[in-house]
């Protein structure tokens, strides 16, 4: 993982130059007070309008610098933090790329998001403000107690008494109010909680006749809130009122002490002026300090996210070359495979052995939770088996390159996800310079090409989620991109569930028809889908329930039956089997 | 609504609580005066102070001591200031959270249906906290702002006239820089957040759907359109950023110059001494820390008026929650009691566009206890027909009559208490088990709860959960099976089990035992109650005594079993593609 530093590396100029610019300004800023006590103790008394002319002129040019050198500082802060944010997000974007499904499920897609957008935002703004203000706050701070000293080491001691009390009121509000904030933060997660439950749950609400009750816990919760928010608003707006008494106590004291010391003679007039001024620059710069604080803690956490996601490397590794192809007969062999997700006490597939030979079609049937997808997601190795070898023509899928085992698998998802953008697009997923008659064709297949007619061709274009598609478009779409790969096996996940049984039955023997050397895997939960498959795979929690043929399997496995005859009534299954 | 309105409306809500605005602006002025007095004493005070022998320490002691306690009270007036902004900010969120959300219970359900939940969510979390942010500074900061700017300028005038003139000239340039950058950088930010949108649409689209992403190799195609984008941003930003990072430097740069001209003629004037108009030391000092505040309300301000429309526009778009249209209302309708499950479906034509054409002319007469399967493809519009039995949507025309009375003419209340249902998305409340169960009958004993979950076969493995009824489950909290949640919903209805019931039968997600369980309870509970069953089981639709079959969102034919398969209709080609060979 790479540290913070290592992005700001490459800025290593601007890292620097910004804050010393900053530190160029505030020098400027200290000298103020110094050019108003000379007015006042040397300009007027001798009634000098020269010298006056001359000091505004002062006051002007170090306005000038202080204005040029920000600006300096700003663009190179600037340009330092949204560099380094920016490589860090791409890094992010590929490093997330690098996962395999084991470490995207253990994340959550959600949470990658917030750290690409969110977080890095947030560090983005806290290099920003870190490289603008860290030197120069406590330099104005400090610089203004050494001045005054250099003045008149008495009247410093104001400075000395007045500084840490300040510090502690402004930082001892700030840490007082934090974890009120974390309180209210909680509190606004349960109204967006209760709103989200009572938009999707609009309907169970009003038939259980809950209207009135739910609005009652969100009034319940609102209130809460609303007394932390108040709560919180009377300590921090303590701020304001106690560091101005603070300062000018402080103000009073050095009056009081620069009279003293005038009427000995040690000090002059402008000296107690100066004095004064130096005071009031301190409490603006401490207040800078602490909200930069706030945005400091603010941006650590974001990093600490975002590392947490670095730190992360995929277990599986690809071989940068595939190994010298045997070549077989049989396209899927599993030997004795097991698999159990990550973090799941109970393994989802157990000593699952199977040969499949070239250009089968194999159906993939069993409840839900029986392990189906798991078993598929092994063939293309979007998860590696915990047990035993997945082999495909003879060697293990561990052997194959990344791209070689890509090209020879095609997967139709679950769930159809289509991307914005035109049709095309979309199909050319599978393959990226497809010819308009190639697409065509395996649209014909996928029993899509009626739908491009109707959509207008395959410029047509695609919202995000496909919105404007139905269900049912959305698959035969997702077929056809997978279609399109022309892979040795192709693997379709349960995915004609949303399409009415004329249609699947027209895919399935389309698909046949079409791709005869082909090895396609069919999973489903409808036992009218698979039972024309050359072979059948019956899964029950994890094992092998069963494989062979429709008749077979009606024959002799229990679990088979029992999901045709739970789907089909007896008598018809019977007629049938 | 324009931002007159809207302004007109946030008031409306402000008055509940005129007294404590009241209270603010007073102090407010109070505080504002009392600041711009303590430099006028410091001044008087530096005056005490000439030379060495030459100090009026009698004097000094009084002014520091008014000082002092002019300082007291200023902070105390802040004090009790901020707690009244505090006070009215966040009750009147409060009070507009609350309105928007008894409206979300109050519209009918098509607006759930129809808007996207986070942008709903977003409006009463984001919007009225946004909202509240607004509200706030603009109550501190723009009265006291506006205060400031005239308070100072007449303090000033009262001490030297020449000198003002002086920094009013200087005005006019500090208000032009700031609109300057001001509007180069909305400019940039308009565009930053414009490439910012496109990089989260694509991110979200990407990272969503990464399993996709790897399963076709598309990982190195992503990451390209991402660094593109990426680059562009980064570019706007540089730009925004920079701009935005402007203001302070050169609103600090004019507050130098306005500085330096009251050092000039404030200078001079102390020079001309006791010549007409003239000042003393105490004064220019004074004058001088008048300066050095002087720009800072101009910036407050405008910075105020950003938050303030952002804040309209937060206030406008939870508004228009707010003002979305009511159910129509149901007061005076009658209540009815328990049924005994006669429902009449007459003549009912309906449809959710109004141009979309879906039910028409559909009627149906269910006696009490018959069965009514409802069939057709996934994704074929069953749910409308539930839709218009629980009066989720009204029927354009036509009605439906439960025991002889249009349900128009009862309460929606005592309507739904007839109606059991369990539908297919399983919807918990997060909340303990118990809750859950007596989601319908919170005064529920847990004997009963318990007895419900037995009947349910529930009661087996929320014995086995960690806290058993009291574990707390929700839609987000992964530990339940969809069949185990399936089960709860279940029990919730078993708790009162109402006259008449609306079942999804469970197709996919369900492993084949609790499939079972699930059969069997729902067969117990349809037994002489009229049900109306979303059937998947071929025994479910071959034994109900009306069979409604869907296609497209239209009811296409309805009959028994044997009617429709006689009839050789769409029914009966389902039916037949169950065994369709190839």
């Amino acid at each position: 993982m790479k540290e913070l530093t290592f992005y700001l590396k490459k800025y290593k100029k601007e890292s620097i130059l910004a804050p010393l610019f900053k530190m160029i300004e505030a020098i400027f800023e200290l000298f103020v007070p110094l050019v108003i006590s000379g007015i006042i103790d040397t300009g007027i008394p001798n009634s000098d309008k020269g010298y006056l002319l001359k000091m505004g002129g002062v006051l002007f040019a170090l306005a000038a610098v202080g204005l040029a050198s920000s600006v300096t500082a700003q663009y190179f802060a600037a340009k330092a933090a949204i560099g380094s944010a920016a490589d860090m997000r791409n890094d992010l974007f590929r490093h997330i790329n690098s996962f395999s499904y084991t470490e995207i499920d253990s994340f959550g897609t959600s949470t990658l998001i917030t750290r690409l957008t969110n977080d890095v935002n947030q560090v983005q703004t806290g290099i920003n403000m870190v490289l603008r203000l860290f030197l120069r706050s406590p330099f104005i701070v400090f610089g203004a107690m050494i001045m005054a000293f250099t003045i008149n080491v008495k009247a410093a001691l104001v400075f000395t008494a007045a500084i840490p009390l300040l510090f502690a009121v402004v930082f001892g509000i700030m840490f007082l109010s934090i974890p009120v904030y974390k309180k209210i933060q909680s509190k606004l997660d349960k109204i967006t909680l209760l709103t989200r439950e009572n938009l999707s749950g609009v309907r169970v609400i009003r038939a259980f006749n809950r209207e009135e009750k739910e609005k009652q816990e969100f009034g319940e919760t609102t209130d809460e809130l609303q007394k932390l928010q108040i709560f919180v608003g009377r300590i921090s707006a303590l701020l304001n009122p106690v560091t101005y008494v603070i300062l000018n106590l402080a103000i009073a004291a050095l009056i009081w002490k620069g009279a003293i010391s005038v009427n000995s003679g040690v000090l002059t007039q402008g000296a107690v002026v100066a004095l004064v001024n130096y005071m009031s620059q301190i409490l603006v710069e401490l207040i800078k300090l602490s909200n930069l604080i706030v945005t400091i803690n603010k941006a650590s956490a974001g990093f600490k996210r975002i590392r947490s996601v670095m730190i992360v490397s995929t277990k599986m590794e690809f071989p940068e070359k595939s190994a010298e192809k045997k070549d077989s007969d049989c396209a899927v062999e599993f030997d004795n495979v097991s698999f159990c997700y990550e973090r799941s006490k109970e393994p989802s597939l157990e000593n699952i052995s199977f040969r499949i030979r070239k250009g089968m079609t194999v159906g993939v049937i069993g409840a839900t939770g029986s392990g189906k997808s798991t078993l598929v997601n092994l063939i293309p190795r979007f998860y590696d088996c915990t047990g035993g070898e997945v082999k495909l023509f003879g060697n293990g899928v561990k052997s194959y390159s990344k791209d070689d085992l890509n090209a020879l698998t095609a997967v139709v998802p679950q769930k159809s996800v289509l991307f914005k953008g035109t049709l095309k697009d979309n199909i050319r997923w599978g393959k990226e310079d497809a010819a308009d008659s190639e697409i065509m064709e395996a649209a014909k297949i996928a029993q899509c090409d009626d739908i491009i007619k109707v959509k207008g061709g395959l410029d047509f274009e695609i919202e995000q989620d496909g919105r404007n598609l139905s269900g049912g478009q959305k698959q035969r779409i997702a077929i056809a991109r997978a279609i399109v790969k022309s892979a040795e096996i192709l693997i379709l996940d349960d995915s004609m569930s949303a399409l009415d049984f004329a249609t699947d039955a027209r895919l399935r023997k389309a698909i046949k028809e079409n791709t005869q050397n082909t090895t396609v895997f069919i999973v489903s939960q409808r036992a009218s889908t698979v039972k024309n498959a050359d072979i059948i795979i019956v899964l029950d929690d994890g094992r092998l329930a069963g494989i062979g043929t429709d008749e077979e399997l009606f024959r002799s496995c229990e679990e088979y039956r029992e999901i045709c005859l739970s789907q089909l009534s007896g008598e018809e299954a019977e007629k049938n089997g | 609504m324009d931002k007159k309105a809207t302004l007109i409306r946030i008031f409306k809500y402000i008055r509940k609580y005129s007294l404590l605005v009241v209270i603010s602006i007073l102090l407010a002025a109070l505080s504002v005066a009392l600041t711009l007095y303590a430099p006028i004493l410091s001044g008087r005070a530096i005056d005490c102070i000439i030379s060495k022998d030459n100090v009026d320490f009698q004097n000094l002691a009084k002014i520091i001591i008014s000082f002092i306690a002019v300082i007291a009270a200023t902070s105390v007036s802040q004090w009790i200031m901020n707690a009244c902004n505090n006070r009215i900010t966040y009750r009147v969120v409060k009070d507009i959270r609350v309105k928007a959300f008894e409206r979300l219970q109050s519209t009918d359900v098509s607006f759930a249906d129809s808007h996207p939940h986070g942008d709903i969510v977003s409006r009463i979390v984001n919007d009225a906290d946004q909202f509240s942010d607004g509200l706030l500074i603009g109550f501190t900061q723009f009265f006291t702002s506006i205060l400031t700017i005239f308070g100072t300028l007449g303090f000033m005038f009262s001490i030297n006239y020449k000198v003002t003139i002086a920094v009013i000239c200087v005005t006019p340039l500090s208000l032009f820089a700031a609109s300057f950058i001001a509007k180069k950088t909305y400019d940039m930010f308009g565009r930053q957040s414009a490439k910012r949108g496109n990089l989260t649409a694509l991110t979200n689209e990407m990272i969503t759907n990464q399993k996709i992403v790897k399963a076709f190799g598309y990982e190195a195609n992503a990451a390209g359109r991402f660094e593109k984008i990426n680059s562009s941003l980064a570019k706007y930003s540089l730009k925004a950023t920079f701009f935005s990072s402007l203001v302070n430097p050169t609103t600090r740069f004019v507050n130098s110059l306005v500085y330096a001209c009251v050092a000039i003629f404030g200078g001079i004037a102390v020079i001309n001494g006791a010549n007409a108009g003239g000042i003393t030391v105490g004064q220019l000092v004074c004058l001088l820390s008048y300066a050095n505040q002087y720009t800072k309300p101009f910036n407050e301000i405008s910075g105020v008026v950003t938050e303030l429309q952002n804040a309209l526009a937060c206030a406008a778009r939870f508004f228009e929650l707010i003002d979305e249209k009511e159910q129509i209302s149901d007061k005076n309708n009658k209540e009815i009691g328990a049924v005994s499950g006669n429902v009449r479906i007459e003549d009912v034509s309906f449809s959710y566009d109004k141009s979309k054409e879906l039910i028409k002319n559909f009627s149906a007469d269910v006696k009490e206890g018959q069965h009514v399967a409802i069939v057709g493809p996934t994704g074929c519009g069953k749910s409308t027909v539930i839709n218009l039995l629980m009066r989720f949507y009204d029927t354009d025309s036509g009605c439906i009559k439960i025991d002889g009375n249009d349900i128009k003419t009862v309460t929606r209340n005592s309507l739904r208490k007839n109606y059991g249902m369990v539908l297919q998305e399983t919807w918990l409340k997060t909340g303990t088990v118990k809750e859950n169960i007596a989601f319908g009958k919170p005064d529920a004993t847990d004997e009963e709860i318990i007895a419900a979950a037995k009947l349910t076969h529930a009661h087996s493995f929320i014995k086995k959960l960690p806290d058993a009824y009291d574990t707390v489950i929700g839609e987000e909290t992964g530990n339940l099976s969809q069949g185990q949640k399936q089960l709860l919903c279940i029990t919730r209805v078993m708790l009162s089990l109402p006259p008449v019931l609306i079942l999804d039968e469970a197709t996919s997600s369900i492993d084949t035992k609790t499939e079972l369980r699930i059969q069997k309870t729902f067969d117990r509970m349809m037994r002489g109650r009229t049900s109306f069953i979303v059937a998947h089981r071929l025994s479910t639709i071959k034994s109900a005594d009306i069979i409604l079959v869907m296609h497209d969102g239209r009811i296409v034919e309805q009959g028994t079993h044997a009617e429709l398969l006689k009839k050789g209709g769409f029914y009966s080609e389902i039916y037949n593609s169950q065994f369709a060979g190839e």
